[in-house]
Formats: C-alpha cells, sequence, structure tokens
C-alpha cells in the first residue's frame, strides 16, 4: 500500500514544520497564527475535490460550503497577516521595510 | 488521479508554503512570506480546478465568491479583535475539514466502497473528529474572546467534568474503530453520523472550563487541531500538499502552545483539565495590605525624572485600546532622552504575539519591543516600570508564593525596578482572580482607572506647561 509514502510525508513535512517555526521571531507569533491558518486553508483542494464532482447535488453542496469556508480563511488570513506585518517597522524606515 | 502537471504544481506550492513559514523568521523579510502563501495557494488551487474530475463550476465559482466577500471584511477586524477573529478562522478551517470528510465517507459508501479501506477510515474518522471538535472548541473560544452573552466567560465547573469528557472521546474512539473495518455494514453510516455529534459536543465541553488567561495556550491547541485535520484529509485523499501544508501548520500550533505553557510553567494537560480559573482560595491577611495610589499628575513628575522606564502591557492595554495613548507617552518620554523599552511577557493578552501587534499597530518600533528573558537582568536598574493592564504577568507570588496557582511561572521582573506604576481598572484581582503582591509593594503606586484615560493624564501632564 502507499499509504507508507503518504506517512513518510507527514513526518518529514513535520520535523521541517518544527525547524522552521521554533526559528521564527517571537514577536511575529500573531501573524505567524494566522499565516499557517491561511495556509492550512488548502483544505479547499479537497473542498474543490468535493464540490466539482459528479456526485450527488447534497454532497456538492456539503463540498461548497467547504470551498467557502476554506475561501474565507484563505482571503481573511493573507491579508490580516500582511496588514499586521506591514505596521512592524524599525524607527527610521517607512512601513513595511523593515530594518 | 492527478495529471503530472498537477502534481508538478503541487510540489511546487509545498515548496512554497515552507518558503513562506521561513520567511517569517525575521519582521524584514516576512511579507514576502504572505506572497509565497498566498501563491503556492492560488497554485494548489489552479490546478486542482483544472483536474478533469472537476466537471461542475458554478458552486465552486458562487462559493469562492462569497467566501471572498466575507473574508475582505474579516481582514480589517480592530486588532484588539484579532484574538477572536483566529478563533474563529480555526473553526472555519474545521468546518471545512469535516464537512468535506463528511462528504467524502458518505459518497464513497454509495459509489466506491472499496476506496474505503480500514487506513483511510480511521484517518478520515480522525478527519472528522478534529475537524468538528475544532469547529464548535473554536466557536466557543471565539464567544468568550468577544464576549458574546449566551456563551460564559467564566470557567464552567461540574462533577465529574474530565471523567464525563473522557467518557465521551472514549465511546467516540470505540465507535471508530468499530466502523474502521467495517465501513460498509447497514449500522455504519449511523455510527458514523454519532460520532460527529460527539465529536461537535466534545469540542464544545473542552472549552467551557478554560478561563481567559489560558486563552493563547488554547487557541494555539486549536490551530494545531485544524492543521492536523487537514493532514487526515490528505491521508484520505492521498494528496502530500495537503499533508504537507497540514503538518506545518499543526507544528507551528504545538511549538506557540508549548511555548505559552512554558511561560506560564503549565502542562498541556493542566491547561486542558486544569480549569486554572476558578481555583482561587481566599487566603492570607489579605485586609491587611493597603497599597498607596498615586494621581498622574505625581507620577508624571517621577516619570520625567527617569532615565530608563519600562512599559509591561497587559491585555488591559488592549481591552482600553490605550495603544495609541501608550505611543504619546512614549514620545513625549523620548523626547526627553528617556531610555524606554516595553516588556512582554509570552502570554501578555489573549494570544501568542497580541501585544507586540496592538504596540505595532501604535507605530512603536519592534526593536523596542524586548521579550521576558532579555530584559528581567536589567530591570533592577530601571528606574520606573510602568504597568499597563498586566497583572498575573508581574505578579511576585509566582516566584514566592508555593500555594499560589501561578507558582513558578516566570515573570517580568517589575518589582525589581527603583519604583513601579501600576495602571488599574478596578481594585478587584485580575482575569485569574489572583492577589498580586507587586501592588503592595512599598515602591509601587496604584494609578486606578480606565488605561486609556491615565496615559491621556499623563501625557498632559508631560506634554503641559510647566513641566520643562
Amino acid at each position: 500500500m502507499d499509504y507508507w509514502t503518504t506517512l513518510y510525508v507527514f513526518m518529514l513535512a513535520t520535523f521541517i514544520g518544527l525547524g522552521v517555526i521554533r526559528r521564527v521571531s517571537r514577536l511575529l507569533h500573531t501573524p505567524l497564527m494566522s499565516l499557517t491558518n491561511a495556509i492550512s486553508a488548502i483544505a479547499v483542494v479537497g473542498a474543490i475535490l468535493i464540490a466539482g464532482g459528479d456526485g450527488p447535488l447534497r454532497f456538492r453542496i456539503l463540498g461548497a460550503i467547504a470551498v467557502f469556508a476554506s475561501m474565507t480563511n484563505i482571503v481573511s488570513g493573507f491579508l490580516i497577516t500582511d496588514r499586521m506585518l506591514r505596521m512592524f517597522k524599525t524607527d527610521k524606515s517607512g512601513p513595511g521595510t523593515g530594518a | 488521479m492527478m495529471s503530472g502537471v498537477g502534481q508538478f504544481g503541487y510540489l511546487v506550492a509545498s515548496a512554497l508554503f515552507i518558503f513562506a513559514l521561513h520567511w517569517m523568521n525575521a519582521p524584514r523579510t516576512a511579507r514576502r512570506g504572505v506572497y509565497a502563501g498566498a501563491a503556492g495557494t492560488t497554485l494548489a488551487v489552479l490546478v486542482t480546478w483544472a483536474d478533469p474530475s472537476v466537471i461542475h463550476h458554478l458552486w465552486i465559482i458562487g462559493a469562492l465568491i462569497v467566501g471572498f466577500i466575507v473574508g475582505v471584511p474579516l481582514s480589517r477586524v480592530p486588532l484588539t479583535a484579532v484574538p477572536q477573529r483566529t478563533a474563529l478562522s480555526h473553526a472555519f478551517g474545521g468546518a471545512a475539514a469535516g464537512l468535506v470528510g463528511t462528504a467524502e465517507y458518505y459518497l464513497r459508501l454509495v459509489e466506491q466502497p472499496s476506496f474505503l479501506t480500514p487506513f483511510r477510515m480511521v484517518a478520515l474518522v480522525a478527519e472528522i473528529i478534529l475537524g468538528y471538535l475544532t469547529l464548535t472548541g473554536s466557536l466557543m473560544a471565539a464567544g468568550k474572546l468577544q464576549e458574546v452573552k449566551w456563551v460564559p466567560q467564566r470557567p464552567v465547573i461540574y462533577p465529574f467534568q474530565n471523567v464525563i469528557n473522557f467518557f465521551l472521546f472514549g465511546i467516540a474512539i470505540v465507535l471508530a474503530g468499530a466502523i474502521a473495518w467495517n465501513p460498509t455494514t447497514p449500522w455504519a453510516p449511523v455510527v458514523f453520523a454519532v460520532i460527529i455529534v460527539l465529536a461537535l459536543l466534545f469540542g464544545v465541553l473542552l472549552i467551557i472550563p478554560i478561563g481567559g488567561a489560558d486563552m493563547p495556550t488554547v487557541i494555539a491547541i486549536l490551530n494545531s487541531y485544524a492543521g492536523l485535520s487537514a493532514v487526515a484529509m490528505g491521508f484520505v485523499l492521498d494528496n502530500k500538499l495537503l499533508i504537507t501544508a497540514g503538518a506545518l501548520d499543526g507544528s507551528s500550533g504545538l511549538i506557540l502552545a508549548i511555548i505559552m505553557c512554558k511561560a506560564m510553567n503549565r502542562s498541556f494537560t493542566n491547561v486542558l483539565f486544569g480549569a486554572f480559573g476558578q481555583v482561587q482560595q481566599a487566603k492570607g491577611p489579605t485586609e491587611e495590605r493597603v497599597y498607596k495610589s498615586e494621581t498622574p499628575e505625581g507620577a508624571a513628575q517621577v516619570l520625567e525624572q527617569a532615565n530608563s522606564v519600562v512599559i509591561i502591557p497587559g491585555y488591559g492595554m488592549a481591552v482600553a485600546q490605550a495603544q495609541h495613548k501608550v505611543r504619546e507617552l512614549y514620545d513625549q518620554l523620548k523626547k526627553r532622552g528617556i531610555s524606554v523599552k516595553f516588556a512582554i511577557h509570552p502570554v501578555a493578552g489573549r494570544m501568542p504575539g497580541h501585544m507586540n501587534v496592538l504596540l505595532a499597530e501604535a507605530d512603536i518600533p519592534y526593536t523596542d519591543l524586548v521579550e521576558m528573558d532579555e530584559i528581567n537582568p536589567d530591570m533592577p536598574q530601571v528606574d520606573v516600570a510602568l504597568v499597563v493592564g498586566a497583572n498575573d504577568v508581574v505578579n511576585p507570588a509566582a516566584r514566592t508564593d508555593k500555594t499560589s496557582p501561578i507558582y513558578g511561572m516566570p515573570i517580568i521582573d517589575a518589582d525589581k525596578a527603583r519604583s513601579v506604576f501600576a495602571i488599574k481598572r478596578s481594585k478587584n484581582p485580575g482575569f485569574a482572580g489572583i492577589d498580586n503582591a507587586l501592588y503592595f509593594s512599598d515602591r509601587t503606586w496604584m494609578l486606578f482607572g480606565d488605561a486609556k484615560n491615565v496615559i491621556g493624564e499623563l501625557v498632559k501632564q508631560l506634554a503641559g506647561p510647566g513641566m520643562h
């Protein structure tokens, strides 16, 4: 069975995640959370396959609701993360350019 | 099965997500991370949509448009409302995973029962349990943070609470096991529905005993669950992009939760099952102690004489929306050549990094936001520590009083500064309901009132004539 491959992917991605997230600046923990939230809204992929598939209408509606919920997270997640990050600046620099 | 082009698109999207998080390691590169993440998501949506199995487009287009319309205003909320917005988005993420899992099961049951292998069934059940639990749990958390009327703010405790929770969870696991190997027996669809109800119920029960001070940890844990439900969906659909993105989100939530727990000297289980906010007993000679209060005029005079000032913000600053006034105070003090730093406790506020975002919004340079561990060694040399709506994170009982519920929690050593001013809305104890010894110290003067008004008064005094 191919599920061993997916389990490997999960393990390796978790290690990468732990390694990368550990180095995220503590200043940015709130934007980090909204960013990861937007990224995990990639569940939209599964939702699109259901909503656009050839199943009965009631399942496609469930899928469409899931597309809606994910899309809301994608749009609001990336926009609010960017909005927050623009606010982080050093003393002299203009918006968003940072140090 | 996806085409090669589709798979390649997923591969690139996965790499973009890893870069997105990598660039978050410094404020200078962080915005690049947002663009990488948005590009990865767009790419993934496009290649999925182009898949030949997607034959109906109207519902997708409609859902994307409505999602866009709802998403834009949700990204414009005031920054003080970011914790509840985040909780709400975890709820949306959980809902999406739960709904996809539900549709997937009932659809395959009719059309392709051979798809429902034990491995996929375990993943499916994990997906819906995590998804629906995150949905109701996050809605409860958002309700608590938003202080919605019908959601109890204080922790709700009843006898055998943990026993009942574990019992319900146990039932869900047993049922899950039962249908994992019998996904097509006549009673399986009913059992699946029962598991959904249990997960929804469990999410509510998990959050009602949790108090406001524990919200940063709980939000981080829910963040992790939302990610893990996407991983489970990835297992069901054999989709490595979902697994990668979900694992990144899951590990992010996990690390944040660990940082929050460490910052409170508590364990995961203690946060989830400890019902923190409730364990406050009236003890000790509290009625004996007196605090000194000071007027803004007096405090302004002391501040003006200081060489170094450390401002310690807490949730009270967020509630009073005082960050812009704090900025004015910062400007006034800086103008006089006084060194001003902000001491940030990891759990100050209602979510990880909450204070940093509020202060950044008020245009305070992030180079002046200092973490607890870095600023504590300097605290004895600080002339004035100004506590703005923080309470437990500056309570010296955490160091000295073994009977205190917060004993062992690392704190910002405000009490070691040469003098302390504490702005507090009322004379009641803080959210955790614990008396704060700092307020009774002989170096501490209380400034009672709304943080925004008090700081406004301080600014007025410093800016006004006769103070130069």
